[in-house]
C-alpha cells in the first residue's frame, strides 16, 4: 500500500504519523515542524534572549543530541551562541562511549566542547567510587539520586567556565510527566510545588536553566533523531535508575498507549497544580560552603560530598530530602532515607 | 488521614494466604480484653466492638472536623449500591438514630442512579488482574485462611464502587464466588429490560429499609434536564463558626419542641417543606424508550473507554445535582474511600485535571454553589470498609458478574487503578502517601487569587477554565501552536505575531479579530469546545459529534455563546469594575 501524501507539503510521500495528532508527514516536514515548535517554546517562554551564551548539557544521549542539533539550527535566528558542556561522571564502561559520542557531535557541528569531571570537581570522587561507598557491594539503587545532584553541580561549574549565561538540558515531556507522577507517588509536595515550569530563572546567583524540549514527547525526539540521522549514544547507564522511576516510566508508556495526549496532559496538570503555602519549600538561602542555593546550611551537593567524606553518604542526601516533607512515612516508596542524625556542619 | 496501611499481599496461587493468627493470649489492642477479630495492619488487632468504635469515630471525626453540615440541613446520600457508599448510608442511619448529644443532626435522603442503560457499558470495567489485588485473608475466625475475596471495581466519581471484598462468613452456605458486586457493571449493549427491573427489585428493598426518603433515577433522565443544572447558583454564606453554632442552637430548640410531641425522627421536623410526592413506583419507573435509545446512541458513539467513563461521571453528577436541587437538598454525600480517592487523584492527574484535584478529591466540593458535595468516607480504606460491612452485615447490591474481556489498558481509569493497587502490594504506604499529598493541594489557582464567580466555568465539569493563551509556552499552547506551525511551514514563527485571545485558541487561521466566541457562531462544535476546560476538551475529542449530547448541554452552550457575543457588542459601553450580572456566565 503506498503511503499517503505528506499533509504539509503535499508533494512528498508521508514517512511517519505524528504520535499526538496522527498527522501524516514526510521526514523533512516533520523535522521542520519539530524545530518550529522548539523555537516557539523558546520564544513564547522567553527562555533564551538574544546574545545569550548557552551551555548545552551534552550527555551523548538522544535528548541532548536532539536539543543541541535543533538549537544549532535555530541559533542564528535566536541570536545565541552555543557551548557543549559534557560531564564525566567517572562511570567505568559507560563514560568512554558516551563521551566519544559527544566528541563526534562537537566535531561534526563545529561546536566548542568542554568536559568537566566529577573526579576533578569533587576532590577525587568518581561516580564509581560513590557507588562503592554507598552500597558496600554492587551498585546501589540510590546512585541515580546522588548522580543527579552532582551532575547538576558539575554542569553549573562547566557552564561558568565557558562563560555561559544560560544552561539548557534535554528533558522532554515524558521526563516531566514521569516526574510529576513520581512526586505524587512518593509524596514529595515540595517538588510538586516547584515543578511545572519550563525551568528556573536563576535565583541566588545560579545560572538560569531551561528545558526547550519540555513539550516534545520522547517518541518525537526519537523520530527527529531518526530523520535527521543523528548519531547518538543509546546505552543505558550501568546504574539502574531509581526503582520508582522505572514504575512511573512503565505507567506512562501504558497511559500514552491508551490516550496519545496523556504525556502532555500530565505536563498540563503539573503546570496547574496548586499547593498550599505550607507545602512550598521555604525560601532558600545560600550554602555555607559553596554559596549555591540551599534550603539548609549546606546545599545538596555539598551535603552529599560532606557525607561521602565522612563515610555516611546516605545521611547527607536523606536530610535534604526529608527536610521538605517532615512527616514522610518510613517505607514511602523511593525514599532511601534513614533516620537522620543531627551533626555539626564543619566549615572551611 | 489514612492512618491505616493496607496490604494487599498476593499469596502464591493455590497456596492459602498467610493469616497472621493472633496467639491465643493476644488481645484487642484497644480494650486489651476481648478476642480480636480483625487485623487492619500488622499488630493492630481489634475486637468487634473496638473496631466498630474506631470505624464510627473516623466517620464522625471527618464530619465534625469540617463542620460543614448544619443541623437540620437536608443531605442527599449518593448510593451506588457498592460497599463504600453502602457503608456510608449505614453510618448515617446509625448516627441519626443514636440518642443523646452524639446524634447526627441532619436530615437524610438517598439517591440511586440506575445506570444499567444499554450501551453505557459496552465494555465492562473489569480487571483481568483483579485476582492479584486480593487482600491477605485476615478474618480472624475459624476456617479463615482459604478465603477467596473477590473485588469488583468501578472507578467512577461519586459512586465509587470500591474493591469489594466478600469473604463468606464461616458457616455460610454461600460460596464466595457466588458473590460479586458490580453495580452497573457489565451492562452491555442490548441488555434486556428484564435485567434492569431485576436490579431495581434488589435496590428497592434496601432503600425502603433505610426509612429515608429515597429517589431512584435512571441515567436517561439527563435527557430531560433543564440547562439551569449547569448554572453555578450563588452560594449561601459558607458556615462560619458562628453561623454553625447558631444553627445548632436553633436546631436543639426545635428538637426540644418536637421531643415534647413524641420524639424527633430524622424525617420529621416542621421546618421542612412538604416533601414532593415520593411515590417509589413512579420514581423508579423505567425510562421512556426514546431516552434510552438516545443515551445508548450517545455512549456507543464515544470512541474511547476513557472518554466514556468521564462522560458517565459528568452526566451522573448533573443528574444528582438536579435531583438535590429539585428536592431541596443542600449537601450531597458520596462514598469515596481513601483508596478510591488516591486512585482518582492519579487518574485525574493523567487526564489533565491538575488544576482541579482539590475540588475533585477534597472533603468538600463547592463548585456548584448551592449544593455542596462532601466525601465523609475519605479516611476509610477499602479494606476497612469491607471488614466493617461484613462484620455488621451492611447490605449492598450484588449483581451477577459479566466478565467481559476489557483489558487493563482499555482506559486511563483502568490503568491507573490497576497500577496503584499493584504498587500497593509492593509498597503498602502507596495509597496513604498519595492521599496525604493530595491534602496539601488547594482549590485556588496556582497563581493569583481564587477565581471569582464571574470567571468562566467549564460547561461540563463546572470548574474555572484552565486554558492558557494559544501561543503560550505551555502544554496547551504547544498543542495549539503545533497546529499553527504545521499550517505555516516552512515559514518560521516570528516574535511579532499577534497573540490571539485565550478564547479562540483552537481556531487556526481565524485568530485575528476573534472576540469571545463571537467569530464562530456558525460552528456550534467549536463554540462548545471553547467553553470547556483542558481536560473536558480532550475528552470531547473522542466524540465524533457533539450532537447526541443531552439537550440541556447543547442549549446551555448556545446560551453562553450568545451571552458572550452580546457582551462583546456592548463591551465599550460597560463601566468596568461594576458589579453587574452581565459578566456572569
Ligand atoms: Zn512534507
Ligand atoms: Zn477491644
Ligand atoms: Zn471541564
Amino acid at each position: 500500500m503506498p503511503a499517503p501524501p505528506c499533509a504539509s507539503c503535499h508533494a512528498a510521500r508521508a514517512a511517519l504519523r505524528r504520535p499526538r495528532s496522527g498527522q501524516a508527514l514526510c521526514g523533512a516536514c516533520f523535522c521542520a515542524a519539530f524545530e518550529a515548535e522548539v523555537l516557539h517554546t523558546v520564544l513564547a517562554g522567553r527562555l533564551l534572549p538574544p546574545g545569550a551564551v548557552v551551555a548545552v548539557g551534552a550527555s551523548g544521549g538522544k535528548d541532548s543530541t536532539v536539543l543541541a542539533h535543533v538549537l544549532r539550527a535555530l541559533a542564528p535566528r535566536l541570536g545565541i551562541s552555543l557551548q557543549l558542556v559534557a560531564v564525566d561522571e567517572g562511570i567505568g564502561g559507560y563514560r568512554d562511549a558516551a563521551l566519544a559520542a559527544v566528541r563526534r557531535q562537537a566535531a561534526r557541528w563545529e561546536l566548542p566542547l568542554t568536559v568537566v569531571a566529577y573526579e576533578d570537581l569533587f576532590g577525587g570522587w568518581t561516580m564509581d567510587a560513590v557507588a562503592r561507598s554507598t552500597a558496600g557491594s554492587g551498585r546501589s539503587r540510590s546512585c541515580c539520586t546522588f548522580c543527579g545532584v552532582l551532575r547538576r553541580r558539575a554542569l553549573e561549574e562547566g557552564a561558568r567556565r565557558v562563560g555561559a549565561t544560560h544552561i539548557v538540558t534535554g528533558h522532554n515531556a515524558d521526563d516531566m510527566a514521569e516526574t510529576v507522577l513520581m512526586n505524587f507517588l512518593r509524596g514529595d509536595a515540595g517538588r510538586l510545588a516547584r515543578g511545572g515550569g519550563l525551568g528556573s530563572p536563576g535565583e541566588g546567583g545560579a545560572l538560569p536553566r531551561c528545558r526547550p524540549l519540555q513539550f516534545a514527547s520522547q517518541k518525537e525526539v526519537v523520530l527527529y533523531a531518526h530523520f535527521r540521522r543523528l548519531d547518538y549514544f543509546s546505552e543505558e547507564c550501568v546504574y539502574a535508575p531509581e526503582a520508582f522511576r522505572g514504575h512511573a516510566r512503565d505507567l506512562l508508556k501504558r497511559l500514552e498507549a491508551a490516550r496519545p495526549s496523556a504525556v502532555l496532559d500530565l505536563v498540563h496538570s503539573a503546570e496547574r497544580l496548586a499547593l498550599a503555602p505550607a507545602a512550598r519549600p521555604p525560601r532558600p538561602g545560600a550554602c555555607s560552603r559553596c554559596g549555591a542555593l540551599a534550603s539548609r546550611t549546606l546545599c545538596q551537593a555539598c551535603a552529599l560530598l560532606d557525607g561521602l567524606n565522612r563515610g555516611r553518604p546516605r545521611l547527607a542526601i536523606g536530610k535534604g530530602r526529608r527536610g521538605l516533607d517532615e512527616e514522610a512515612t518510613p517505607g514511602t516508596p523511593g525514599d532511601p532515607v534513614r533516620p537522620p542524625a543531627s551533626k555539626a556542619v564543619p566549615t572551611f | 488521614m489514612c492512618q491505616v496501611g493496607e496490604d494487599y499481599g498476593e499469596p502464591a496461587p493455590g497456596e492459602p494466604p498467610p493469616v497472621p493468627r493472633p496467639s491465643r493470649e493476644q488481645k484487642c489492642v484497644k480494650c486489651k480484653e476481648a478476642q480480636p477479630v480483625v487485623v487492619i495492619r500488622a499488630g493492630d488487632a481489634f475486637c468487634r466492638d473496638c473496631f466498630k468504635a474506631f470505624y464510627v469515630h473516623k466517620f464522625r471525626a471527618m464530619l465534625g472536623k469540617n463542620r460543614l453540615i448544619f443541623p437540620g440541613e437536608k443531605v442527599l446520600l449518593a448510593w451506588s449500591g457498592g460497599p463504600s457508599s453502602s457503608s456510608m448510608v449505614w453510618q448515617v442511619l446509625e448516627g441519626l438514630s443514636q440518642d443523646s448529644a452524639k446524634r447526627l443532626r441532619f436530615v437524610a435522603g438517598v439517591i440511586f442512579v440506575d445506570e444499567r442503560t444499554p450501551g453505557v457499558f459496552t465494555v465492562a470495567l473489569r480487571s483481568a488482574t483483579r485476582e492479584k489485588l486480593l487482600p491477605k485473608g485476615k478474618w480472624l475466625t475459624p476456617h479463615s485462611s482459604a478465603r477467596k475475596h473477590r473485588p469488583a471495581e468501578r472507578g467512577l466519581e461519586g459512586f465509587p464502587v470500591e474493591v469489594a471484598l466478600h469473604p463468606a462468613l464461616p458457616g455460610s452456605s454461600l460460596s464466595p464466588d457466588s458473590f460479586c458486586l458490580g453495580f452497573s457493571e457489565g451492562a452491555a449493549c442490548g441488555q434486556s429490560l428484564e435485567e434492569r427491573s431485576k436490579t431495581l427489585a434488589e435496590v428497592k428493598p434496601i432503600l425502603q429499609a433505610t426509612g429515608f426518603p429515597w429517589h431512584v433515577v435512571a441515567l436517561e433522565e439527563v435527557f430531560s434536564l433543564p440547562p439551569s443544572v449547569l448554572w453555578c447558583s450563588a452560594q449561601e454564606p459558607v458556615g462560619s463558626e458562628r453561623a454553625y453554632k447558631a444553627a445548632v442552637d436553633s436546631f436543639l430548640q426545635q428538637q426540644h419542641v418536637l421531643g415534647a410531641r413524641g420524639g424527633p425522627g430524622p424525617t420529621q421536623g416542621e421546618e421542612q417543606p412538604p416533601q414532593p410526592p415520593l411515590d417509589p413506583r413512579s420514581l423508579a419507573r423505567l425510562p421512556a424508550a426514546a431516552q434510552t435509545e438516545a443515551l445508548s446512541q450517545l455512549f456507543c458513539s464515544v470512541r474511547t473507554l476513557t472518554a466514556k467513563e468521564e462522560l458517565l461521571q459528568t452526566l451522573r453528577t448533573h443528574l444528582i445535582l438536579h435531583m438535590a436541587r429539585a428536592h431541596g437538598y443542600s449537601k450531597v454525600m458520596t462514598g469515596d474511600s481513601c483508596t478510591r480517592l488516591a486512585i482518582k487523584l492519579m487518574t485525574n492527574l493523567a487526564l489533565g485535571r491538575g488544576a482541579f484535584l482539590a475540588w475533585d478529591t477534597g472533603f468538600s466540593d463547592e463548585r456548584h454553589g448551592d449544593v455542596v458535595v462532601v466525601r465523609p468516607m475519605r479516611d476509610h480504606t477499602l479494606k476497612e470498609v469491607a471488614f466493617y460491612n461484613r462484620l455488621f452485615s451492611v447490605p449492598s447490591v450484588f449483581t451477577p458478574a459479566v466478565d467481559t474481556k476489557a483489558p487493563e489498558k482499555a482506559s486511563i481509569h483502568r490503568l491507573m487503578e490497576a497500577f496503584i493497587l499493584r504498587l500497593q502490594t509492593q509498597f503498602p504506604s502507596t495509597v496513604s502517601t498519595v492521599y496525604r499529598t493530595s491534602e496539601k493541594l488547594v482549590k485556588a489557582p496556582r497563581d493569583g487569587p481564587a477565581a471569582g464567580d464571574s470567571s468562566p466555568r467549564c460547561l461540563l465539569c463546572m470548574c474555572a477554565l484552565d486554558i492558557d493563551a494559544a501561543d503560550s509556552a505551555t502544554a496547551f499552547g504547544a498543542q495549539t501552536s503545533s497546529r499553527l506551525s504545521q499550517m505555516q511551514l516552512p515559514i518560521p514563527l516570528t516574535e511579532t505575531r499577534t497573540p490571539p485571545g485565550p478564547c479562540c485558541s483552537p481556531g487556526v487561521g481565524r485568530a485575528q479579530g476573534c472576540g469571545q466566541g463571537a467569530c464562530r457562531r456558525e460552528d456550534p462544535q467549536a463554540c462548545i469546545e471553547e467553553q470547556l476546560c483542558y481536560s473536558c476538551r480532550v475528552n470531547m475529542k473522542d466524540l465524533p459529534s457533539l450532537d447526541p449530547l443531552p439537550p440541556y448541554i447543547l442549549a446551555e452552550a448556545q446560551l453562553r455563546t450568545q451571552r458572550a457575543w452580546v457582551l462583546q457588542e456592548i463591551r465599550d459601553c460597560l463601566i468596568e469594575d461594576s458589579d453587574n450580572e452581565v459578566g456572569q456566565s
